[in-house]
């Protein structure tokens, strides 16, 4: 496409090829009152793509609740902030690198990580966690799945966990867990949602506001390349074709030094008091950074590109403002006072340069040379952009009858040879050989690293308390029910996080679609938003930030739909926290339900739905388990209870593989420690050992505290029998009914599931 | 007494060694930007793991050429303890103060994970509090850990009895399967002739408080307080 020349006529067929239709166009005109040039219309393509302007997603965003007593910041800076106390915050935010991920994994990741890290970090927060929710293909070549097809989703897990390790590893930032899960919708295009978090002081806190006529604008960073162009708008913005390997140049590559220098270099610039505004430059580089930190300050900003620090030569104005180079940053400095921030950034070693200064009038002013190369209101660019409610209808219904849903084994079936096989499931099987090429103790905060609980724990050494975090998201719910697998995604989060004994206190999303100019997948956005909105509230989390992601589809086939959520929590005492593994020869092991008394209308229909249902008898199907979120709330509310009162020695909560999974899990994460456990009831013995109705968790406690758990759980409306011992004999045994359906030995059950990701992946 | 803990662009340990000796030991301890001429008088230094430079070219190959390097060679040569962690003990191999090298680990991948490394020789300003033989749980976070040197130079360092930490099994056995990245005689730490400067791949500054799962690294920090006092009295 025409990217070089300033003196090309722009015509409607250009702006096409830059993704602008004609209407859109028309607006351009009208803003501009002429006609754009090359220059102009690459600003306006890459700030109105799906991916920078929310077009298609806004109307819906909308409806989702973002307020809240402990929110400082919600939607629409670089991150959402919160509350937690002792002076401080946390800033968070989830964002999806998925098409760059496809097309070039290593650096789609790396790349994804620094710019969250980055969003972290320019509010003035020191990033403390990052967490990744991925997504792949399957790993092996089945029904669905072909074996090249297999080998290209082994290759690209392998790039994405180097690249997201890579980043954070040096970066010095510790990746302390996420979720992992596999179907065969993600084969042509993988999710890579990174998460960071990071805490500031609170009256420190940073905003992107270009403020104070005259006051200088900053280059900061890494030097600008024509890597990158035109990432957000063609690449983001658009579904894939055969031709998207081709899109290889439009991946940015990452350089996590440069990031941790930039980190440290900007901490430090906040600190003089000099700086006035700052944004990093992610998708749409300089030409966002710009006019948005403009538009929010209702300033102007005039730059001259000549004294952008430039890694080639002869660049056009074009491909300087729509470069996606890494590791940059824009700020504005206090007029008189720029030596003290530039003298941070020359002891960091770090290329930083007056670009440009702030202007009265509200008008972004691009210069090269001296020579206008662009000049165009940055309001409207930034804020004025298309807005489209894109027509929505459901798709058909699945026509599903009894003879499409999962058959229950007869009654006293052993099940130890599928339980075994669902372990070695690559969803539920152990991520521990992926998480452990991340770094997950770096600052010597991280109190549960991977695997170790629910949701990771972190402690602020400042202060007694620790912050948990947790993300999840169910693609093949969503797919069966979007704004049911919506809800279970936020209430699955918050479980997770109380199941670490911490308070859910705020979320952050990551939607990621198919194309919105579909009305089934607008539909499916639509009524996810809905479930998001409904629980969130329900559960007090509200949305503090977060990204969308449309177009996530190749060869006209969209994936799951997969809202991923990210839950912050609050343990007021970090000592508190409650991990998975079982801990006591003797003690009991209970079962806490926060619908004790819930009744399943068709059991084949929502365990169809289940991970056990997928991984042995190949059937995705049904509807997903009904939700109830009052019963979450009662959980929820009861875990951190049991938390403060130190009363349980391990908490689990139930989710992919049920009952029988999480025991297994609690187990494998002690030392050699077993379980038996009997149960009964009305439902057929899979359903009940594997089914995953949510609201429901595992404690283990030291039988003198029984008595006291279930006083704690009556309390809360929370249901609680005691299911089981925790045993010293190497051995997993339950009975339903009073027959043994799963019998075998702790040890060779871990090793299925502790290995059987690396065998899949086939490594040399 | 007074530890120096030493940034160098790119470190990302700097701060958990610090947090170590002055929050948890309550020692003195300031930072000592890479540029500096001199020690700021400190006692000992450390070396923190991290990616001086980025890695790029090799493991601690730039950060060596750092100004601050200078003054660390002069203070080893004069006896001043120096400890290197991870990409520490990276740059006192690339510098020369220390014997061998690194290579990529065996499976050529970044591995962090508790590891178990049992203490081989009391005899050192880094080991004297521990008592030999024992098995300390340490976490190891690199993708470069892979110690590796010739023969003769290993045969010295045995005869020396300068290797201070070997990777072990849980049970304490030294072998391959408690070997994490294929280091040579699966050496996790070794000291010079001169017993003052060590380096190890594990993260003691990582192991210093229980709710870390593991305080076992205190016991290294606390062998160099106890030689500091040690010498503090003997010069007395």
């Amino acid at each position: 496409m025409a990217t070089a020349q300033t003196e090309i006529k722009v015509t409607p067929e250009i702006a096409a090829e830059h993704g602008v239709t004609r209407e859109e166009f028309a607006r351009i005109q009208q803003i501009l009152g002429r006609d754009p040039n090359i220059t102009e219309l690459g600003i306006f393509s890459v700030m109105w793509s799906e991916h920078c302007s929310y077009k298609s997603s806004k109307v819906h965003l909308k409806r989702l609740p973002t307020r809240g007593k402990l929110v400082v910041q919600g939607p629409g800076e670089n991150a959402g902030v919160v509350d937690i106390g002792d002076g401080l915050v946390a800033a968070f935010k989830i964002e999806s690198h998925n098409h760059p991920s496809y097309v070039e994994p290593f650096q789609g990741a790396t790349t994804g990580v620094g710019g969250i890290l980055r969003d972290i970090f320019t509010m003035g927060a020191r990033p403390i966690a990052v967490m990744d929710s991925l997504r792949f293909g399957e790993l092996n070549a089945s029904r669905t799945t072909s074996e090249e097809d297999a080998a290209k989703n082994r290759r690209i897990l392998d790039g994405v966990i180097r690249g997201v390790g890579g980043y954070g590893n040096c970066f010095g930032v510790p990746t302390v867990g996420g979720e992992v899960a596999f179907e065969p919708c993600y084969s042509q295009n993988p999710l890579v949602n990174a998460l960071a978090l990071g805490i500031a002081r609170k009256d420190e806190i940073f905003l992107a506001k270009a403020k104070g006529t005259g006051n200088p604008v900053i280059y900061v960073g890494a030097k600008t390349g024509r890597d990158g162009i035109h990432g957000a708008s063609l690449l983001a913005s658009a579904e894939f074709t055969e031709e998207s390997q081709q899109k290889r140049p439009n991946v940015q590559v990452g350089d996590p030094f440069m990031e941790k220098l930039l980190l440290e270099a900007c901490l430090e610039a906040m600190k003089t008091g000099a700086v006035v505004a700052i944004q990093d430059m992610g998708a749409a580089g300089l030409t966002c950074s710009t006019c948005e930190m403009a538009s929010r300050g209702g300033t102007g900003v005039e730059i001259d590109l000549a004294r952008v620090p430039q890694r080639e030569t002869g660049m056009t104005p074009y491909e300087i403002m729509l470069s996606e180079s890494q590791e940059r940053m824009l700020l504005v400095a206090d007029s008189g006072r720029e030596g003290e921030v530039l003298a941070v950034f020359k002891k960091w070693g770090l290329d930083a340069t007056v670009v440009g200064e702030v202007t009265e009038g509200g008008m972004l002013v691009v210069k090269n040379h001296g020579k206008v190369a662009a000049n165009i209101p940055a309001h409207p660019l930034a804020e004025e952009g298309p807005v489209y409610n894109r027509p929505i209808a459901e798709p058909t219904a699945r026509k599903e009858t009894a003879k499409d849903w999962f058959q229950f084994a007869a009654e006293g079936t052993e099940l130890t040879g599928n339980f075994t096989k669902l372990l070695a499931s690559p969803t539920v099987a152990s991520k521990q050989w992926i998480t452990e090429q991340y770094d997950s103790m770096v600052r010597t905060n991280t109190l549960a690293g991977p695997g170790a609980s629910d949701a990771a724990v972190v402690r602020i050494k400042e202060t007694k308390r620790a912050l948990a975090l947790a993300t999840d998201g169910n693609g093949r719910w969503c797919y069966l029910n979007p704004k049911v697998g919506a809800m279970h995604a936020v209430a699955e989060a918050s479980r997770n996080v109380a199941a670490s004994g911490a308070r859910p206190i705020a979320a952050t999303n990551c939607l990621n679609f198919g194309s919105p100019e579909k009305p089934e997948v607008m539909w499916q956005f639509s009524q996810a938003i809905d479930g998001l909105g409904e629980a969130c509230v329900a559960l007090g989390a509200p949305i503090t930030g977060g990204n969308v992601s449309f177009y996530n589809e190749t060869l006209g086939k969209s994936i799951y739909p997969t809202p991923t959520i990210g839950i912050l929590g609050i343990l007021e005492d970090a000592n508190d926290v409650m991990k998975v593994a079982f801990r006591k020869e003797g003690d009991a092991i209970l079962l806490l339900d926060g619908a004790p008394n819930a009744k399943t209308p068709n059991s084949a229909q929502e365990f169809s739905s289940s991970e056990y249902s997928k991984a042995i008898a190949g059937i995705v199907a049904g509807e997903p388990p009904a939700i109830d979120l009052a019963a979450e709330k009662r959980l929820i509310d009861c875990l951190v209870a049991l938390a403060e009162a130190k009363a349980v020695h391990s908490a689990h909560d139930l989710s992919d593989g049920g009952l029988a999974v999480a025991a297994a899990e609690s187990c494998f994460a002690s030392a050699g420690l077993g379980a038996q456990i009997a149960t009964d009831g009305e439902a057929d013995a899979e359903h009940a050992l594997f089914g995953e109705r949510g609201a429901r968790a595992i404690v283990s406690v030291a039988s003198g505290n029984v008595a006291g758990v279930l006083v704690t759980a009556r309390q809360y409306g929370v249901g609680a029998r005691e299911i089981g011992k925790v045993t010293r004999d190497n051995s997993l045994r339950i009975e339903y009914k009073g027959r043994a359906v799963i019998a075998a030995t702790v040890s060779a059950l871990q090793d299925t599931w502790a290995h059987s990701l690396e065998r899949n992946l086939k490594l040399p | 007494m007074k530890f120096g803990v030493v940034v160098f662009p790119g470190s990302n340990c700097d701060h958990d060694a610090f947090h170590a000796i002055g929050h948890v030991l309550q020692k003195p301890v300031e930072f000592i930007w890479h540029q500096s001429q001199d020690l700021h008088g400190c006692d000992a230094i450390i070396l923190p793991g991290g990616f001086s430079y980025g890695d790029y070219l090799r493991t601690g190959a730039i950060a060596r050429f750092s100004p601050v390097m200078k003054a660390v060679e002069q203070f080893a040569n004069k006896g001043g303890l120096v400890l290197g962690i991870c990409n520490g003990f990276q740059i006192l191999l690339e510098a020369g103060l220390l014997p061998g090298a690194m290579m990529r680990n065996s499976g050529l991948r970044f591995i962090c994970k508790h590891v178990h490394i049992r203490v081989e020789d009391t005899h050192s300003p880094f080991t004297c509090a521990a008592e030999a033989g024992q098995i300390l749980t340490i976490p190891i976070a690199h993708s470069d850990g892979n110690y590796s040197c010739d023969e003769k130079t290993l045969a010295t360092l045995e005869r020396n009895h300068q290797v201070l930490f070997r990777y072990t099994t849980p049970g304490g056995k030294d072998d391959a399967a408690g070997n994490p990245n294929g280091s040579t005689a699966n050496i996790a730490g070794i000291c010079n002739e001169q017993r003052n400067v060590a380096g190890l791949m594990p993260h003691p500054e990582r192991a210093v408080e229980q709710v870390l799962d593991s305080n076992d690294g205190l016991v290294i920090f606390r062998s160099m307080i106890e030689a500091l006092v040690g010498a503090a009295k003997a010069t007395a």
